[in-house]
């Protein structure tokens, strides 16, 4: 058997010792040299591990495989007791499971608000006092293959984008967003919050859901990827995607409902995040499509509840692996500040699982100042995502970037081996329940949970 | 009592995040106890009218400066700071000057092999767009291979990667656990790759050096082997006597263990016997595991390319009658081995180096077969005689290639040789090939009368000028009464020059010889030790 290295002129890569490189360019060799450095403390054995199981590389590339060839499409619009197993007094979150004690302001404030809707306590203090009293049932929104933004509270009666995937044949369902400022996933419940979502429930959610039966389904995947030429990287820009769907509903809105077009166009169009939630339930139809292949290293799910911030793996089924959720460093609205600043929070991270946010900043030169102010330090969040990312995406491209497709699929050995965290961009909740948005800023996850990840990996490894 | 500015400034459009920025940086200066400066959306017109600011009509495409100072001299430098600010966001054009970033991994790495050309570039990068990125995309890029040197806990995982790309591997490391060793060339095994070591310190491919490394002329030799400096020893001999050496492969020193059983060796001897510009394949180890060395003699012996195996160990060949017996295996007589006296050596032509004085010490024997008994002469005329009127005296051997330590250690039969290239020496300190600063305390530390044997090892990698820090070092030594003599183990195509090198050493002080095994009979006998006839095996 022949060894291609023998033949041709040598091209060498080395990562170590720079002595032996620069031997290397004194004989004129070309070379590529790696930039190693050691990987985070304590996950060397468990590297080893994993990286010998001889599952690893098929898995995975089974995984970014599916996650990549997902087809999302927008198929309905539907109230969640319809959809979603969820009886009365049952409500959704966003993030890895949490229980009222150990919930954030904003959490709390959401959960108030959703009582107050379904009409299950007659105002704040009483609602608060049956949650506190253990009166609701609560679990995680990725339990019911949903996404939720910030608080991603659910309740029976909100209506749920559906989205499928044409390719797998996946459903996954996001709540419809509310708009900016004082809103309920951000742990506002004031009067305003509430009778929009039951304007929401009455007029928007029925339109949409007439809307659609005339339109048909509608290709997601397609729309993302001209999105993000359009310069969104659909979780803290999504207004040239919102623009492009109010584009193609505008005339099925007009005729499913002429008496309320007005309005419902008004309020789709007036929301420059009005695409984020169908935009998360393609990126969850996406991801959930590469869960549960033995022996894949690759994240499906990162999400936070506002005190952890949790992330499931495609080879260790629906275990968490959480750690404590940071306060993002942000830019803040008005008089708030960081003081304001509640905890990370939120489902919307699926943007960063299925890589758009964060790992598609040098898409969005418009919001770069996120990120340090310079568009060459978007191109660079960018760039050292490919790092961790086990594919490139083959729709979702970038046109600063030669239309490199954007990095997708997380593995945890490579975040472990460069101790490089994913980077995601997010809205920041104020602290206090009723609060609202006071910023949007980036967040970077904590170690703790890819290192746990790692190691529940390296027990699932076969040994030897 | 506290002043508020309130202004609301037409066609004035900046994005909210800058804007944030710098209501933020307002905010800070002193006096200041609040800023907004925002677009007058109506959310920004609710949450600035919330903090008690009075406020005149304006919309969305206004902009919207709201300060709140503790008197109105703090005002207006808060004014004027704002200006500023506002200034110096329309003038921002810092373009994209993307720093360099370079791969953090191999497997990173690996996807620019596949684009030569595409590293670095801003912008230019690779447009594969290949849905899945799972790393097997058959032989890219050729002649492409890894040379990792990460510390040992870690190099698995960048092995592994080379592995995942395709790519052939040389790990230079040490403290590599021997079951990921075997986990590497099984995998390495079945891809139809090699993995080179670990604790592989020399190779050359496709003529370039990697790690230590020769500078070697190209020629049709092959070699495999389980020994860097052995290797080294070989082909810098083949290349003084005219023979060059087109690839070599270190396989790493547990290769040929039980416990690996010569996967690698197996894999190296089969890629050259199928490589066409390999007409005679050298393989150099210490002896194998039994098992091990009947499944590499029954392999050898398949190939269609003549075999010559040197296992180095007592009673056998030494390195320089290896490379002897490859040289009459190609139909070439040995010639005499360099040396150069000492400065001050009577005996000597005064012309030093290349001397060509008889130092025949590989004996005629051919087919690697050792001569007669007493055909060790080397040295001829300088050589003391044994059992010479000087009472036998200590010989330190300071080493820095563990093969060379051992090889001078079985010929000299005698002395106190320590290898500082060992583990127990490099933690935490340079190799002393590179940094000589041990083995310089070890030759100072030698009680005069005693003998000093060392090696110098040439090339890539290596100490850009050995002599110039040995040479004082020597000739203290010298002057001490502690007779110096170095194995200079190079060629003259290396960045050092051997001869350049041997002047140096030898003017001063040193008895030097270009193969190791002359060196070390000829310190053994001025330390008047029976130097032990080589066997005949």
């Amino acid at each position: 058997m022949t060894l291609p290295m023998l033949s041709g002129e040598p091209q060498v890569i080395t990562a170590g010792a720079d002595l032996l490189g620069e031997a290397l360019d004194a004989q004129a060799v070309p070379r590529v040299r790696v930039d190693w450095r050691p990987p985070m403390p304590g996950t060397e054995d468990h590297l080893a591990r994993v990286l010998a199981d001889p599952r690893r590389a098929a898995a995975n590339a089974r995984a970014a495989g599916r996650l990549t060839s997902a087809r999302p499409r927008l198929v309905a619009v539907r109230p969640a007791h319809e959809v979603l197993d969820l009886p009365p007094g049952t409500f959704l979150h966003a993030g890895p499971p949490i229980e009222w004690e150990r919930a954030s302001g904003p959490m709390r404030g959401a959960l108030i608000g959703a009582m107050l809707l379904e009409g299950l306590a007659s105002d704040a203090q009483e609602a608060e006092r049956l949650l506190a009293a253990g009166r609701a049932r609560l679990d995680s929104c990725h339990h019911h293959r949903t996404v939720g933004p910030m608080a991603g509270v659910v309740s029976p009666s909100m209506w749920m984008f559906e989205v499928h995937d044409a390719e797998h044949g996946g459903t996954a369902y996001c709540s419809l967003n509310e708009g900016l400022g004082k809103v309920l996933r951000y742990g506002a419940y004031g009067p305003e919050v509430i009778g929009r979502l039951r304007w929401m429930g009455e007029v928007l959610g029925p339109v949409l859901r007439a809307t659609l039966e005339l339109t048909g389904p509608l290709d997601l995947r397609s729309l993302i990827a001209q999105a993000l030429q359009m310069g969104d990287e659909l979780h803290n820009r999504n207004r040239a995607a919102t623009s492009l769907l109010v584009r193609e509903l505008a005339p099925a809105v007009v005729e499913a409902a002429p008496g309320h077009a007005a309005e419902v166009l008004r309020f789709a169009g007036g929301n420059d995040h009005f695409f984020l939630n169908p935009g998360m339930a393609a990126c969850k139809v996406s991801a959930d499509a590469a869960r549960g292949i033995p022996g894949s290293t690759m994240i499906v799910a990162m999400a936070r509840n506002g005190t952890d911030f949790g992330v499931q793996v495609s080879g260790l089924g629906d275990r968490w692996f959480t750690g404590p959720a940071g306060v993002p460093d942000g830019l803040y609205l008005g008089a708030y500040g960081p003081a304001d600043a509640n905890p990370d929070i939120g489902d919307s991270t699926i943007t960063e699982t299925a890589g758009l946010g964060g790992f598609a900043m040098a898409a969005a030169p418009a919001i770069v100042r996120f990120v340090g102010g310079d568009v060459s330090e978007a191109v660079a969040a960018t760039r050292s995502m490919y790092e961790i990312t086990l594919a490139e995406h083959p729709a979702y491209q970038i046109p600063g970037l030669g239309f490199r497709g954007t990095p997708v699929g997380v593995d945890v050995t490579l975040v472990a081996r460069t101790g490089l965290l994913p980077t995601v961009n997010t809205g920041i909740a104020g602290r206090v329940a009723g609060t609202g948005q006071v910023g949007a800023g980036l967040v970077s996850p904590p170690a703790s949970a890819f290192t746990a990840a790692l190691a529940a990996l390296a027990d699932a490894a076969p040994m030897g | 009592m506290s002043s508020d500015l309130v202004q609301v400034r037409t066609g004035v459009y900046h994005d909210s995040v800058s804007l944030m920025r710098v209501s933020q940086a307002v905010t800070a200066l002193p006096g200041v106890e609040v800023a907004v400066v925002a677009m007058a959306t109506g959310l920004n017109l609710g949450i600035t009218a919330e903090l008690g600011f009075e406020l005149p009509p304006a919309g969305p495409a206004d902009l919207l400066v709201a300060v709140r100072a503790a008197d109105p001299g703090a005002a207006d430098l808060a004014a004027a700071e704002l200006d500023r600010l506002l200034s110096g966001l329309a003038a921002r054009t810092r373009g994209p000057a993307a720093a360099e970033h370079p791969p953090r991994t191999v497997r990173a790495a690996a996807r620019l092999v596949d684009a030569p050309g595409a590293a670095g570039t801003g912008g230019g990068a690779p447009t594969d767009s290949a849905g899945t990125d799972d790393g097997r995309r058959g032989a890219p890029g050729g002649a492409a291979l890894v040379l990792v040197s990460v510390p040992g806990p870690y190099a698995f995982a960048e092995a592994m990667d080379a592995l995942d790309a395709g790519l052939s591997v040389m790990i230079f490391s040490d403290n590599v656990p021997v079951e990921q060793e075997v986990l590497l060339k099984r995998r390495a095994g079945e891809l139809g790759l090699l993995v080179m070591g670990p604790d592989c310190g020399t190779a050359v491919v496709g003529g370039a050096g990697l790690g230590f490394a020769n500078v070697l002329r190209p020629g049709p030799v092959g070699v495999v082997a389980a020994s860097g400096t052995g290797a080294q020893q070989v082909t810098c001999l083949l290349d003084l006597a005219g023979v060059g050496t087109g690839h070599v492969l270190g396989v790493g020193g547990r290769d040929l263990s039980a416990e690996v059983g010569g996967l690698s060796t197996l894999r190296a001897l089969e890629a050259l016997d199928a490589d066409p510009a390999t007409e005679l394949i050298v393989l150099i180890s210490k002896p194998p595991a039994p098992g091990v060395a009947d499944a590499v003699r029954q392999a050898a012996g398949k190939l269609s390319t003549p075999v010559v195996t040197a296992f180095l160990g007592p009673g056998r060949d030494d390195l320089t009658a290896a490379a002897e017996s490859v040289l009459r295996a190609l139909g070439i007589e040995p010639p005499a081995w360099p040396s150069w006296p000492a400065a001050g050596e009577a005996d000597e032509t005064g012309e030093a180096g290349w001397t060509g004085a008889a130092v025949n010490a590989g004996g005629p024997g051919a087919n690697g077969n050792a001569g007669p008994p007493g055909a060790h002469g080397g040295g001829g005329a300088v050589v003391p005689e044994s059992g010479d009127a000087v009472s036998a005296r200590g010989l330190r051997g300071i080493y820095s290639g563990g093969t060379l330590c051992t090889e001078a250690r079985l010929v000299a039969g005698t002395g106190e040789f320590t290898d500082y290239g060992d583990d127990e020496y490099t933690r935490g300190r340079a190799h002393p090939m590179i940094d000589p600063a041990l083995r310089l305390e070890a030759l100072a530390a030698v009680p005069p009368g005693d003998v000093a044997l060392l090696d110098v090892v040439l090339g890539h990698g290596a100490d850009p000028d050995p002599s110039a820090r040995l040479a004082p070092a020597i000739t203290a030594a010298v002057s001490r009464g502690v007779p110096v003599v170095v194995a200079l183990v190079g060629t003259e195509g290396d960045p050092q020059g051997l001869a350049a090198q041997g002047r140096a050493l030898s003017a001063a002080g040193a008895r030097v010889f270009a193969s190791n095994a002359q060196a070390a009979r000829y310190a053994a006998r001025l330390a008047g030790a029976p130097v032990p006839v080589r066997s005949t095996r």
